[in-house]
């Protein structure tokens, strides 16, 4: 039997609509962390030429990225900006000269071996681009190859308005192909499962079209049921594995890869461009005309949002879906590296709605993928029990927003699950410290 | 450009709210409110426009005298009260039912907490206090005729007496308390309640089907036991309370059968012909119990 979830709206409004180049913005301003892991060190200076491609930020240590200039132009200046978690990080500002001009660096990486493929997607700059931002060379870099017997590659998309892989797949599936080959040669690796959600039917017939004949791809259409995309969940549902508490899917013998960041491998091996442009999906009601849009990485919202036009004053804005994206504070912040969506929502779709006592319906943990109870969860929470909390094992919670999305009386059950996860954090760390 | 509104995920939310679940139950108690007119003519209306009315007042004014948050607009005073009105026999004197009703808001929901607090159900819970309390208008049961009729349960209990025919009993002529005799319209409420997904099949199927096992086994007449007392209206409208019985799918069906276990004990072997409201209020004691006992494990993995 599957696992629990619910019926969210679709609202694919981008899925038929071919992407669009968004123009050149005039400016970019590239943060420093776009990645999970420590932030990359700025290697350019105000006043520095720089060229699409050229490094412009460089790890700093093992667990870090490598970040690119998106235009050709010139910095205007190393700045500071606040991220969504209330961290400052810095950025490298960039006046754009409208030619693109591509830097020297770019070339395409030589690669002969598992180190050399390893080291090619570091030097990519690529990053979990289904919105977890986790650096890519360190999942594909698994010291024992031969604990892996398959790659899921997360095709799923079960976020309202998102559309950017499907459009991924539909005009990118050639580089798709080089991505898997690539894996296949390099890491040994011969079975390879995509999961996706059975309401794409446009990609899933190209997938079909394009893969029908190569050896060990499966395309598996599985239902649209949110959260379908879930790492867990899609693991259980391709595979019938469950990844079990507080480990990976490495130790089910699985590596899990988002389409879009697979495509960009092969078409990185093939052209040596880093990772400088993503396709975002732009959406959400306060939005005129929809799309999806090819942005240089380090565009401000804003510029989407006037080329999308919009038919209201946004009063949230999202990086990635309504379900677990990130509010941002100001339409100014840039398109990220693992941006797959803009969402803006007008003022009646932004609207919190009213928080009524819980009425014990129980709909929250009958909806849980994980089983977990969020009504426990949020009296532990309240008491302060932390040993109660790891017994409800609130730190397997993936933040999905099934509880309260179906909770009736609207209480913020995610919210109180974050706060209760780090409250259990801190428990077991003082628990460690006395040991 | 104004200011951002930021939160924390989900920034979408499904279009269910508490108060929509209440006017779902409200419009499921509808067909058993027009049938007890019908059957006990329209002083059923004036008991049940009491009973509704002092419930969301009493609600009103505890919150008020307490500055709670008022939460009457829920509309979960109004289904308590039409519950507690269909529990009552159709002569019932208005204060009665007026007490009642403030007994089942505040001695059995508001001092626990109010809405998804309660351990008890109150309209049940209220039955019992005024069964104890006037236990001589509670068991006296007028038709509009002006005849009264002890109910089957009890015929049934004294061995003396004519019953209804099955189908008067389907569609609820015969003595009892105002929404709880006609079972045609019940059956309408419980279908609709489970097809609009306010509750699901597990308890109510498991109590029927233990109420009619059991009296199989006991070699009672299983037709006229399913279709006496408050077993049906319970069935679908009681023993499917969120507050005070389990949330998850086993833990209902356990509830479901203790309830039919223990009323089948109180029908058959007890002093009482009826024993579904005890049933229901034995059983919200247990829930806690059951609730930790039927309760699915966190999916660890691992075979942890």
């Amino acid at each position: 039997m599957g696992l629990r979830g619910t019926k969210v709206p679709h609202k694919k409004n981008t899925a038929a609509l071919a992407s669009e180049a968004l123009p050149t913005p005039p400016v970019v301003t590239i943060p420093m962390s776009m990645h999970i892991g420590k932030p990359a060190k700025p290697v350019v200076k105000r006043g520095d030429e720089v060229k699409v491609g050229q490094l412009i930020g460089a790890p700093d240590g093992f667990f870090s990225m490598k970040i690119h200039s998106s235009v050709s132009g010139k910095v205007k200046a190393i700045d500071e900006l606040t991220m969504m978690n209330g961290m400052k990080v810095q950025t490298v500002v960039i006046e754009s000269d409208g030619l693109q001009e591509k830097s020297d660096e770019v070339k395409p990486p030589v690669v002969s071996d598992f180190d050399s493929f390893v080291e090619a997607v570091k030097n990519s700059g690529v990053v979990g681009l289904g919105g977890a931002g986790f650096p890519s060379f360190i999942k594909l870099g698994v010291k024992e190859l031969t604990r892996i017997d398959a790659v899921v590659i997360n095709a799923a998309e079960c976020e309202p308005y998102i559309t950017s892989d499907t459009r991924t797949i539909i005009e990118k599936s050639e580089y798709l192909a080089k991505g898997i080959e690539a894996v296949r040669k390099f890491m040994g690796v011969q079975r390879f499962v995509l999961g996706i959600e059975d309401n794409k039917t446009e990609a899933i017939e190209k997938l079909r079209a394009d893969f029908a004949s190569t050896d060990g791809v499966e395309i598996r259409v599985l239902p649209s049921m949110y959260p379908q995309g879930g790492e867990k969940v899609l693991v259980y549902h391709t595979l019938g594995r469950m990844i079990p508490r507080g480990e990976l899917p490495i130790d089910v013998g699985v590596i899990v890869i988002n389409v879009t960041t697979l495509a960009f491998i092969g078409e990185y091996l093939e052209t040596g461009m880093p990772l400088t442009e993503k396709c975002v999906t732009v959406d959400g009601s306060a939005i005129e005309t929809p799309k999806n849009l090819n942005v240089p990485i380090g565009t401000p919202i804003q510029n989407l949002l006037d080329f999308c036009k919009t038919k209201a004053e946004p009063a949230k804005i999202l990086y990635g879906g309504p379900m677990m994206g990130l509010a941002v504070p100001s339409a100014d912040n840039p398109v990220l590296k693992q941006t797959n969506a803009i969402v803006a929502m007008d003022e009646k779709e932004a609207k919190p709605p009213k928080t009524t006592p819980c009425i014990n319906c129980g709909r929250c943990l009958n909806h849980c993928p994980l089983k977990l109870d969020p009504r426990a969860i949020a009296r532990a929470y309240k008491l302060g029990e932390a040993a109660d909390l790891d017994r409800l094992c609130v730190d397997i919670c993936m933040e999905c927003g099934c509880c309260s999305y179906v909770c009736p009386a609207k209480r913020p059950l995610v919210q109180t699950n974050k706060l209760a996860k780090a409250m259990l954090r801190k428990y077991l760390r003082e628990k460690e410290d006395k040991k | 450009m104004k200011k951002l509104m930021s939160s924390v995920s989900p920034h979408f939310h499904g279009a269910i709210t508490t108060q929509k679940i209440m006017l779902d139950v409200i419009i499921a108690l509808m067909p058993a409110l027009i049938a007890s007119n019908i059957i006990f003519g329209l002083r059923a209306l004036l008991v049940e426009a009491v009973c509704v009315a002092v419930c969301v007042l009493s609600e009103w004014g505890f919150e008020k005298i307490c500055k709670k948050e008022v939460t009457v607009s829920d509309l979960s005073a109004v289904v308590t009260g039409l519950l507690l009105a269909f529990n009552l026999p159709v002569g019932i004197p208005l204060w009665q039912a007026a007490f009642g009703s403030i007994v089942a808001i505040v001695v059995v929901k508001q001092l626990f907490g109010g809405i998804g607090q309660n351990f008890a159900n109150p309209a049940a819970t209220a039955r019992i206090i005024m069964m104890t309390a006037f236990s001589g208008t509670m068991t006296t049961w007028v038709f509009p005729d002006g005849v009264s009729s002890a109910t089957p349960l009890a015929i049934m209990a004294k061995g003396e007496g004519d019953l209804p025919t099955y189908l008067q009993m389907f569609l609820g002529y015969r003595g009892g308390c105002l929404g709880e005799t006609c079972v045609l319209a019940l059956l309408l409420g419980g279908i609709y309640l489970i097809a609009r997904r306010v509750i699901t099949w597990h308890a109510p199927v498991a109590f029927i089907a233990t109420v009619a096992l059991m009296s199989l086994i006991c070699g009672k007449d299983v037709g006229y036991q399913l279709m006496s007392g408050g077993l049906m209206i319970a069935a679908f409208f009681m023993i499917t309370d969120y507050s005070s019985t389990p949330a998850e799918n086993i833990g209902k069906l356990v509830f479901g059968v203790g309830c039919g276990l223990i009323t089948i004990l109180i029908r058959f072997w007890g002093n009482y012909p009826e024993g579904v409201s005890y049933s229901i209020l034995i059983m919200n004691i247990l829930t806690p119990y059951i609730s930790r006992l039927t309760r699915a494990k966190p999916l660890v993995g691992g075979g942890k």
